[in-house]
């Protein structure tokens, strides 16, 4: 008789091209899970789940395409592996991008627009609420050049709003947020995505 | 962003968006034209001004923050942030650039200094403020009056890296050797280091700046970048070191990838094959001491 293998640790990725990933990073360990810097495709093969964190969309999207990361992440998501996108990230994720219209991945069907608060001098901070499994948690919010989700498709589920607006939104395997969680102290919205991960794991053979 | 021992430090928003910019490049542009070619490189942000370091050294007379015109065009051209200089102790052009919405203001010792003694109270202001630091005591003062982002001096406009490597090194040493001191120690090294005996005591603790850290002055190549990047940065500033080459679309897309990549050599080697010219550099102990920009500050 053999004691039962130990599960493998979960490990979630952080794309690390630019960005804020160091403080996801940060996050997901307090969380207790694995993190591991993504800057090449190939990274993504051995992990549970992905952050694509705030940064500069435009200079993502380049560093994107300069490594041609957009195959090996629609794989990723098809794969059933949960995805997690703030700001920027969210950006990337969304079916429709505007002011100005780039080009994104479409994993998520939301229509965001960019910039959407207009510069720094309107960044804000907000207490709001985040409901999680049909339990409203408060939370921080720190909304920076924030964008705003203009549209939601009939799959995607509001998980939170700030002034009528959502900010906060899951479809399947992927989340996505206008906010920074990783911003602030409190681990509910990145415990949320490794409760996701693991339940996505669980799930594949 | 966490407490620092009851003393205020800039808002977490823009201590955020200091966040945001890690891992990129800031590139110096004075007009809309520059800008999108830096945009369309992948720079992470604009600095807007009206001469690059390497031509204010040259013609000499006063610099100034940029023309509000040619503020507003580059703020017309590009969605990355757009920041701008302002002359350290100037708050009346700290004034302007907020009216005008600038993301980020960089107190810059590169422009000509308005006041020889006080910098910017940078609480006064809605939007954040990045100062510039030769040492550990320099950084703590400028967080201290509220910058939600150090950077590193350097020597701006010489294309050479060997003031910056000095000034990172100094910071990252100066933090290391906190991390050693007992509890007693702290307050006599405040005053050693001239900074907020509750900074010290923070870093001592955390073995870190309350604020992201950045390199700037004197990058000229995606080595440069890279070599920054691995002594500690987090994120670089990139002068006259682009529109100053003779390929300034495929020096700014190189620094881009060598900042990301800063670890991997494989990929160094290959976004530095394929260059123009590097901008001319200039020997920085050669210049007198009325010449050196890095100085400046108090």
């Amino acid at each position: 008789m053999t004691a039962p293998a130990r599960p493998a640790p979960v490990r979630i990725g952080v794309l690390a091209l630019q960005g804020d990933f160091a403080l996801h990073s940060q996050a997901l360990e307090r969380s207790e899970v694995d993190a591991v810097e993504v800057r090449k495709p190939e990274a993504l093969a051995d992990l549970d789940g992905l952050i694509l964190p705030g940064g500069e969309s435009t200079t993502l999207l380049r560093l994107i395409d300069e490594w041609n990361f957009v195959p090996a992440l629609e794989r990723f998501h098809a794969t059933g592996k949960p995805v997690f996108g703030t700001c920027a990230g969210l950006i990337l994720l969304a079916r429709e991008v505007l002011h100005p219209v780039q080009p994104s991945l479409g994993l998520i069907d939301v229509a965001v627009e960019r910039n959407a608060y207009g510069r720094q001098r309107e960044s804000f901070e907000a207490r709001g609420s985040v409901t999680l499994a049909g339990r409203a948690i408060p939370v921080d919010m720190v909304f920076i050049r924030a964008p705003r989700i203009r549209r939601v498709g009939p799959e995607v589920e509001t998980l939170a709003t700030h002034a009528g607006a959502p900010v906060m939104a899951r479809q399947g395997t992927v989340v996505v947020a206008t906010f920074h969680p990783e911003l602030t102290d409190d681990l509910t919205v990145h415990r949320y995505f490794c409760d996701l991960v693991r339940t996505a794991r669980a799930r594949t053979p | 962003m966490t407490g620092t021992n009851g003393l205020r430090i800039a808002d977490r928003k823009h201590i955020g968006l200091a966040e945001m910019l890690k891992g990129g490049v800031i590139m110096d542009v004075t007009n809309a034209e520059q800008a999108k070619i830096a945009e369309a490189a992948g720079a992470a942000a604009v600095m807007a001004l009206e001469r690059v370091p390497a031509d204010i050294r040259r013609d000499g007379g006063v610099a100034r923050m940029a023309s509000v015109k040619k503020i507003k065009e580059i703020q017309a051209v590009v969605t990355i942030p757009v920041m701008a200089k302002a002359r350290i102790g100037h708050f009346v052009e700290a004034q302007i650039l907020e009216a005008l919405g600038a993301d980020f203001i960089d107190e810059s010792e590169v422009l000509t200094p308005a006041d020889e003694h006080f910098h910017i109270d940078k609480f006064a202001f809605r939007i954040p403020f990045v100062c510039g630091a030769r040492d550990l005591g320099e950084a703590l003062r400028r967080i201290g009056e509220g910058a939600a982002m150090i950077r590193t001096k350097g020597e701006a406009g010489s294309g050479n890296i060997v003031e910056a490597v000095r000034h990172m090194r100094a910071v990252v040493s100066g933090i290391k050797r906190l991390a050693t001191l007992g509890a007693e120690e702290l307050m006599t090294e405040a005053k050693t280091l001239g900074a907020p005996y509750e900074l010290v005591r923070w870093v001592a603790a955390n073995g870190r700046l309350p604020v992201p850290n950045f390199s700037a002055g004197g990058i000229a190549t995606p080595a440069d970048a890279a070599l920054m990047m691995q002594l500690g940065a987090e994120a670089v500033f990139v002068g006259s070191g682009i529109f100053k080459s003779t390929d300034p679309a495929a020096r700014a897309r190189a620094i881009v990838q060598a900042t990301t990549h800063y670890k991997d050599p494989d990929v160094l080697a290959k976004v530095s094959g394929e260059l123009g010219e590097a901008m001319p550099g200039i020997e920085t102990s050669k210049l007198a001491q009325s010449e050196l920009l890095q100085t400046r500050g108090w």
